[in-house]
């Protein structure tokens, strides 16, 4: 907890990205990913301007390529899904190396690998770029319901603490010799869980009360720094923006 | 299991978007009556906690490991409708801090994990209590089976949105055969796991597990003699007699084994992914047969093993629809005549 609220992903910095309002850049985001989406898996070139969209975005944010690699395996099993397409995918075969893979496998294959990379590289920025307090100010001014955002930042709020006990039961678990391997194990490590619940409803509860005392009524007061300025939205939308009429010109839609 | 952009066409994911929107729309009406005011605190708290134990690994035969999805485990511990509130807040702050799931894929994912896993779950649950004694221990066995059958069914409605809006002509038979077997035994860990976490917490806390909130033991009173003799409380109970909830269970399961598992073994090639790819020769047969127009033809035509999965979603819906038709005869008709016809 010695780190704020600062979370995982979130790289400190002031460039230009990390300034621009939060939901400004979620915008942007979710247009990036729905061009990228939407662009047919025949259109290579396509996703080569994408990836150097979001490079100079990258660069931009003063983002270093090691830490977006490093955070990208989140995508290894749906890698390996990919990767096992070109084997099971019916149609037309081709011979490549020797091996007879399915041509319809290999453009999905391609097509999940590519669309799949570029989310997730576009979603890594902007998890580095963005506090999570930002973020949820963010998503309560899209309009997400106050209740949902609520949840949200006490899960946030709260994720180090529950992962740090966790973290402890571990620890104590270890120090005495455990060791999971096999699924009798599971027992030691489901009980860690139970109780691991019971502190974390129990010190809601606690939560919930030390709110009351303090005045609570039912909402929390979440500090929003206004409406972003023209100048914030024309930057964000650059890269959505530059996607789309890229895409539009090379006629990836004809 | 967190889908990523890309994975399903974009009509797919709008209708999986409006699915889960209003789904989480209703989570946050209803979540009222199992937190009351206290919400957002308890709600957030849960949440952590489910992320925690999402990150709990077990091991699934050779090399592979699944992970905790915690849907079912949720619903047993916290009320259906909070935990899909919790495990979709779980899900939107995984891909937004974490870039685990697609943002386009969001909708997908929360669908998939937050509705289809607690709804299967906690279907599953109440009908497996309404058959044990009503102990609180009951609640064990019962989230274990919701927590097996949940991941299943959570791999069939992939399949489903696969088969509407993948973007590969993979051919489904394999693919189904592949995927509910490996998430057979995922389901088994997560069963494990939340089976054992359940029984921790009822053991110290029986009234923080919402499943367990109606089964209080009965009030003992002690008596001057040193005697336990039950309190003279009024017992209300609305469940059916047992001997009707038997024969609702018992076929309930044979229904179940017949048109999921039996149907299943009929396919003869119910091997994984690898053993396929390997074989080409069985490929090569498996094309002729497979080449359909599976995207929009009828999904429960083609191939052995999809009627097998259609088989077990309709025994699913047709039990949803008879229990709903039942209730709405109970409320219409006099509940005493009820009780005796249905005796």
């Amino acid at each position: 907890m010695a780190g704020g609220h600062a979370h995982l992903l979130y790289r400190h910095g002031d460039s230009v990205v990390h300034q621009l309002p939060a939901h400004v850049k979620l915008v942007s985001l979710l247009g990036f990913v729905l061009v990228v989406v939407a662009t047919p898996a025949e259109s290579y070139w396509a996703f080569g301007v994408y990836a150097a969209l979001l490079a100079a975005a990258a660069l931009v944010a003063g983002i270093p390529g090691d830490f977006v690699l490093r955070r990208m395996v989140v995508e290894i099993p749906f890698v390996v899904f990919a990767a096992l397409m070109p084997f099971v995918s019916t149609g037309e075969r081709i011979d490549v190396l020797g091996l007879s893979l399915s041509e319809s496998g290999l453009v999905s294959a391609w097509s999940l690998l590519a669309k799949g990379t570029l989310g997730v590289v576009a979603s890594i920025l902007l998890a580095a770029t963005t506090d999570a307090r930002d973020l949820l100010v963010g998503l309560q001014r899209l309009r997400l319901p106050a209740r949902m955002v609520e949840i949200a930042s006490f899960m946030v709020r709260y994720l180090d603490v529950v992962a740090g006990e966790m973290h402890r039961m571990r620890v104590a678990r270890e120090s005495r010799g455990f060791q999971a391997r096999h699924l009798g194990h599971l027992r030691a490590v489901a009980h860690g869980a139970g109780a691991l619940f019971i502190r974390t409803y129990e010190r809601g509860e606690r939560v919930h009360l030390a709110m009351l005392s303090r005045g609570y009524a039912g909402s929390l007061p979440l500090s929003d720094a206004g409406p972003a300025s023209a100048t914030a939205w024309t930057r964000a939308l650059l890269l959505p923006g530059v996607a789309f009429a890229v895409a539009l010109a090379g006629g990836v839609w004809v | 299991m967190h889908v990523p952009d890309g994975f399903l066409d974009v009509q797919t994911s709008v209708a999986t978007g409006v699915v889960a929107a209003t789904a989480v729309g209703l989570a946050l009406r209803r979540s009222h009556a199992e937190l009351d005011e206290r919400a957002a605190p308890l709600a957030g708290l849960t949440a952590a906690f489910i992320f925690a134990v999402q990150m709990l690994n077990f091991p699934v035969g050779v090399g592979t490991s699944g992970h905790l999805m915690g849907g079912a485990l949720a619903a047993a511990l916290v009320g259906p409708w909070t935990a899909v509130l919790c495990v979709s807040v779980v899900l939107v702050v995984q891909a937004l801090l974490f870039a685990d799931g697609g943002l386009t894929a969001l909708g997908t994912n929360i669908t998939l994990m937050a509705v289809v896993t607690v709804a299967a779950g906690w279907a599953v649950t109440k009908l497996v209590l309404s058959v044990l004694p009503g102990r609180p221990g009951s609640v064990v066995p019962a989230a274990a089976t919701g927590a097996l059958l949940s991941v299943p069914a959570v791999a069939a409605v992939f399949l489903v949105l696969y088969a509407r809006g993948g973007e590969a002509s993979l051919p489904i038979g394999v693919l189904t055969a592949s995927m509910l077997g490996w998430h057979t035994l995922i389901g088994i860990g997560e069963a494990i796991i939340t089976g054992l976490t359940v029984g921790a917490v009822v053991a110290v806390r029986p009234d923080l597990v919402y499943a367990a909130r109606h089964l209080r033991p009965a009030l003992l009173v002690r008596q001057p003699d040193g005697s336990m003799v039950p309190a003279a409380v009024e017992q209300h109970s609305d469940q059916p007699p047992r001997r009707v909830r038997t024969i609702v269970v018992v076929g309930t399961a044979v229904a179940l084994v017949l048109a999921g598992i039996v149907s299943f073994f009929a396919n003869g090639n119910p091997d994984g992914l690898e053993y396929v790819a390997a074989d080409q020769g069985f490929l090569a047969t498996a094309r002729e047969h497979l080449l359909g127009d599976f995207a929009l033809a009828d999904y429960g035509g083609v191939g052995d093993v999809p009627v097998g999965v259609a088989g077990v979603l309709g025994v699913l819906i047709t039990i949803g629809l008879g229990r709903l038709v039942f209730r709405w005869a109970a409320r219409r008709s006099d509940a005493g005549d009820f009780r005796a016809l249905s005796r």
